[in-house]
């Protein structure tokens, strides 16, 4: 069953595309990381998925499953005035707004499932802090934590490590696989090959070459044709 | 002292004082609530800009002799809000530009309109009157009360029922959008209710000096308090209390209502400043 399926789309900016003929499908329960050179499309592909921008060609559709109500998101940045006063708190809540509904209040259950992610995220005594004082990681954590108050069918995540230094991002992705094996399927954009490879079920390549594999099948590559190497040229 | 009490209890047993209290009240309510929001998406300029296309309404309104000239003024405000919010959007027309271009126009065309068709002895007070408000809250009817208790109801109605979602698309509106919170119609709403505040607002303080009520309390509380929801709170505090200073003192004092609450609102503007620098330390 797929929630999402691009069929040769092309995505870029004012009419310039960026990366072309895109095929992959995902579907409920996939771990799907994207991997790409700085300046592949790999934000632009994540912010395509999400609507924010259209194809420049093609059409995708995106079925069973995808609803945009139950979508978490992270970005890769965010622009943010300086003078916010926003604190964690608020921040992380408004991730439960997506769910259509018009009351002015949180629910119980919301308050304990966020009081539960900060407390993962280790941020939960950081809740009354003023968001724009936070250090840089502890920023990515906040809205790591909002994206997954969002997220009960799917997580988008564009760089999530980003940021944090390593205890952190180790245990940052051990909480993102969890929610995966509960069910909620994952996109994620990354750098690191070695946490591709031990979480992901399917890999996406975007820049000059496209792929889409399975894990197994992209182990296989590696190993064949030594990616590694080409894809650190194709940096340069 | 006891004098100036005495003398505002007489004040009091007027209905008009009433009057101008309740508005008063009522308005610095409603242009704090939204205020924040207003400031922190960027959206005070076009609040600004409405006030004159209200004055230009205004003018019409008292050329054509229509009485009750809120029945002109708010669907010109909430139609002019909604195109400039369109423009806003549109990345090839800059929203600054256009917002400047449409209110310049409206003060201009009215003023204009006011000088060759009024037939009143005393244009100049007119106009003033229009755009600092010098007298018009004294003379305030009872219907206008009404109009204006309901609207307000509607403000802070949409403002409870929204307040989050208002967060939401103040805060990240990319967010918001790609967890699928329809931001365009929260925008096309936020757009009506500030033309809907800019003309209660106008009754007050007339229509220059609207852009004051919306800021100066966000602001001031803004350099106070940390999260969105004690800077709301606390600039809906200073907004009525500032009010109601500057209307008891323009009683008392006989000084033009409008600019004696900005006045009043600027100073509460300044002690919050150095209050929140004291607060830091
Ligand atoms: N808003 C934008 N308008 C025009 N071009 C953009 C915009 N954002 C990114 N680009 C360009 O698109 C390309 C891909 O960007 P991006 O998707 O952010 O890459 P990455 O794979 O590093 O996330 C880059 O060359 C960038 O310059
Ligand atoms: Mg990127």
């Amino acid at each position: 069953m797929s929630q999402l399926i691009f069929e040769n789309i092309s995505i870029g900016y004012e009419g310039k595309a960026v990366a072309e003929n895109i095929s992959f499908s995902v579907g409920q329960g996939d771990y799907l990381c994207i991997l790409g050179a700085n300046g592949s499309g790999k934000s632009t592909l994540i912010k395509t998925i999400l609507r924010l921008q259209e194809p420049l060609k093609g059409s995708f559709e995106s079925c069973d499953g995808f609803n945009f109500g139950e979508i978490g998101y992270l970005p890769q940045q965010m622009e943010m005035q300086r003078d916010f006063p926003a604190s964690v708190q608020e921040i992380i809540m408004s991730g439960f707004l997506n769910r259509s509904r018009f009351l002015p209040f949180y629910k119980r259950s919301e308050k304990q499932k966020a009081e539960q992610i900060m407390n993962t995220l280790e941020i939960f005594e950081l809740r009354k802090s003023l968001y724009r004082n936070l250090s840089g990681g502890q920023k990515q954590r906040v809205l790591l934590a909002r994206a997954m108050c969002a997220a009960v069918g799917m997580i988008l995540l564009d760089e999530p490590a980003s940021g944090l230094d390593s205890r952190a991002s180790s245990e940052m992705y051990e909480s993102i696989s969890r929610i995966n094996r509960d069910g909620t399927t994952v996109i994620m954009v990354t750098h690191d090959h070695a946490v591709a490879m031990k979480y992901a079920s399917h890999i996406l390549c975007v820049g000059k070459k496209v792929g889409f594999y399975t894990k197994e099948e992209y182990c296989g590559r590696v190993v064949k044709n030594n990616i590694f190497d080409k894809g650190e040229n194709d940096n340069a | 002292m006891h004098e100036l009490i005495n003398k505002f209890c007489v004040y009091l047993s007027y209905p008009f004082v009433r009057y101008a209290f309740v508005v008063g009240i009522l308005v610095a309510l409603c242009s704090s609530l939204l205020g924040v929001t207003l400031v922190l998406k960027r959206f005070s300029f076009i609040g600004d800009g409405l006030s004159h296309v209200a004055f230009g309404a205004v003018s019409v309104a008292t050329v054509l002799g229509i009485s009750d000239n809120m029945f002109l003024v708010l669907p010109v405000t909430i139609i002019c809000a909604v195109l400039l919010l369109k423009c806003g959007n549109n990345a090839k027309v800059k929203g600054d530009a256009a917002i400047a271009m449409v209110s310049v126009g409206a003060l201009g065309v009215g003023y204009l309109i006011m000088n060759i068709f009024s037939s009143s002895s005393n244009l100049n007070g007119d106009v003033c009157t229009t755009l600092f408000g010098s007298a018009s809250i004294m003379t305030l009817t009872a219907d206008k009360v009404r109009l204006c208790i309901i609207l307000s109801v509607i403000v802070v109605g949409f403002f409870f029922v929204f307040y989050h979602k208002l967060f939401s698309i103040t805060f990240d509106e990319n967010f918001a959008k790609a967890t699928g919170i329809n931001v365009n119609a929260y925008n096309l709403m936020l757009a009506v209710v500030i033309a809907v505040i800019v003309v209660l607002a106008m009754n007050l303080v007339g229509s220059l000096l609207v852009s004051a009520l919306i800021v100066f309390p966000a602001l001031s509380s803004m350099s106070i308090f940390r999260s969105f929801k004690s800077v709301t709170v606390f600039s809906v505090i200073i907004s009525v209390t500032c009010t109601s200073i500057g209307i008891i003192i323009a009683i008392l004092a006989s000084t033009p209502v409008g600019p004696t609450i900005v006045a009043i609102d600027l100073a509460g503007y300044l002690i919050c400043r150095v209050a929140g620098v004291i607060v830091r330390r």
